[in-house]
């Protein structure tokens, strides 16, 4: 009568008595789960009240969370959307590949890679210098200006180079953390079975480094898929350029808030997919460190 | 007189001000084993990884098969090449399953086709005991297990030299014995090997010269018996008075 199946028949069984521990914590967990949910709900409904209560808000009301507008602005403003969806995109796999290559070059060792390296560090260094939106302007206006021959003329096409160069920089610096990242005999033993430089840090180095870095560089996703929108002072119509012409003619600025709906659909569950893989990766780290 | 496999001539290294090497001068003949015996810090480690290139020497030459390697304009790589080594840590890549840790030099630096690579790899697993491993990931192994995958992924560029850096000094006591046998597995194929160790009883063992490191010299160096039986510098007599002392010989 020592085991404890035996004791809980003896005593009603699990229903009645059941083991000590366990219901008491899963009922700690469901009072902390409402106490969370009671106090956002309490939170949001004060919000809520100041706001629409507050002298301004029917002009508020009018101007940004007008329905008519919305309709009106929405198919314009998708479009435009769609454009940003799309460069995005581009630039995102340009900008992985490109900053990749940099982050290497930067990381070769030895004399006779000297210019290389230095190369790619004032590259890093003048572009994060320069503010992105600035680097918009003097690339998407500057270089169609100059008219050279066989060189596009394209706002869209100089707008995106900007953002990629730019990306490029930041991006570059979180692929060296990933390799700087990766343990010194890691290269050591991978140069010592013959791997020259080269065959070490795309073979053994960086698939290693990029394991690391995947939650940094997600969050570089989020932010670039904002920063699209930029490309509107050059005149592209994107979504906050549609809803800037249409407040134009309107005075009316609900086409703002389609788009920041817009971008946040898809911004939030790139970030949620962001900690939720963060999370998961450092789970799996410590389950393999015990 | 034939020529040596390996030869350092007066190799001199210093890590900032620290001296790791001082003049140190070692013959290998084919099929000869070498044992580097001495405390830590004495340069064991140091000396294999200077024979592999790893670390450039300040001053000396390094002859393999009387061909100075340490010259300028010698292709590193096609040196290492000619070598395995084999480091304390292991040093697997842990993104790569252990069929992929072997072949991987094979493949890329000396074109084999994968599947002939593969083949020889298998048959490598299976001489060493390892056939049941061919597709996990390095930490799904023992550190005895991990060890020998790491001799093998040397042996798979069929090296006729292999350099040993404390191959045991990170595992459990009784792993040990395992990877120790690979090494004498190697001894009875005519391997020629640069064992830096702390196995003095293996030393004893496997080694046909053994040296003994202190402060960066070679001080005394002979056959096993001598250096262990008949100790000449009071160093190394005090270094071995403490082995024993410690119960490890």
């Amino acid at each position: 009568m020592n085991d404890r199946s035996s004791l809980d028949e003896f005593d009603g069984g699990p229903g009645l008595l059941g083991p000590p521990h366990a219901p008491r914590g899963r009922e700690e967990g469901t009072r902390a789960a409402l106490i969370a949910f009671a106090s956002t709900v309490i939170f949001i409904v004060v919000a809520l009240w100041a706001i629409l209560t507050s002298n301004a808000w029917p002009a508020v009301q009018k101007q940004f969370f007008n329905w008519d507008h919305f309709v009106a602005v929405f198919p314009e403003v998708l479009g435009g959307f769609w454009l940003d969806i799309k460069m995005f995109l581009f630039a995102e796999v340009v900008i992985l590949a490109f900053s990749l290559m940099i982050a290497m070059i930067r990381s070769l060792r030895g004399p006779a890679f000297f210019p290389l390296r230095a190369l790619a560090i004032i590259f890093i260094d003048l572009i994060r210098g320069i503010p992105v939106i600035l680097l918009i302007l003097l690339l998407g206006f500057g270089v169609p200006a100059l008219q050279l021959p066989g060189v596009p003329k394209s706002a869209l096409f100089w707008g995106l180079t900007a953002l990629i160069i730019s990306y490029s920089a930041y991006t570059a610096e979180v692929y060296r953390a990933g390799i700087e990242s990766v343990h010194e005999s890691q290269r050591m033993s991978a140069r010592s079975l013959g791997l020259t430089q080269g065959q070490a840090l795309r073979y053994v180095i960086v698939p290693q480094a990029i394991r690391n870095v995947i939650p940094a560089l997600l969050n570089g996703f989020v932010s670039l898929q904002k920063d699209v929108a930029l490309v509107l002072i050059l005149g592209i119509r994107e979504a906050v350029r549609e809803a800037d012409i249409y407040a134009a003619s309107t005075f009316n600025y609900t086409g703002y808030i389609a788009a920041a709906l817009l971008f946040l659909l898809v911004s939030v569950p790139v970030a949620r997919f962001t900690d939720w893989y963060t999370d998961r990766d450092r789970r799996k780290k410590q389950s393999v460190s015990t | 007189m034939t020529t040596p496999k390996l030869e350092l001539r007066g190799v001199w290294k210093a890590f900032g001000d620290k001296e790791v090497l001082r003049d140190v001068g070692l013959v290998v003949d084919h099929h000869d084993v070498v044992c580097m015996i001495g405390s830590s810090g004495s340069g064991k480690s140091t000396l294999l990884k200077c024979v592999n290139l790893l670390v450039p020497i300040d001053d000396g030459t390094i002859l393999l098969d009387g061909a100075d390697i340490t010259a300028s304009g010698v292709n590193q790589n096609r040196v290492r090449e000619a070598m395995g080594i084999v480091f304390q840590s292991f040093n697997l890549f842990p993104h790569m399953n252990v069929l992929d840790n072997i072949t991987l030099s094979p493949r890329k630096v000396h074109g084999v086709p994968r599947a002939d690579a593969e083949e020889k790899a298998k048959g490598l697993l299976e001489r060493f005991g390892l056939s049941e491993k061919v597709v996990e990931y390095p930490d799904r192994l023992s550190g005895g297990e991990q060890q020998r995958v790491a001799v093998i992924r040397a042996l798979a560029t069929e090296p006729d030299l292999m350099l040993f850096d404390e191959v045991t000094s990170a595992l459990d006591p009784e792993l040990v014995a395992e990877v120790l046998d690979v090494i004498r597995g190697l001894k009875d194929v005519g391997m020629t090997m640069v064992i830096a160790t702390h196995e003095m009883g293996f030393a004893r063992d496997v080694a046909d010269q053994v040296c003994f490191l202190d402060q960066g010299r070679i001080l005394e160096h002979g056959p096993p018996k001598q250096i262990f039986s008949t100790p000449q510098e009071p160093r190394t007599q005090q270094f071995l008075q403490r082995i024993i002392d410690a119960g490890r010989l």
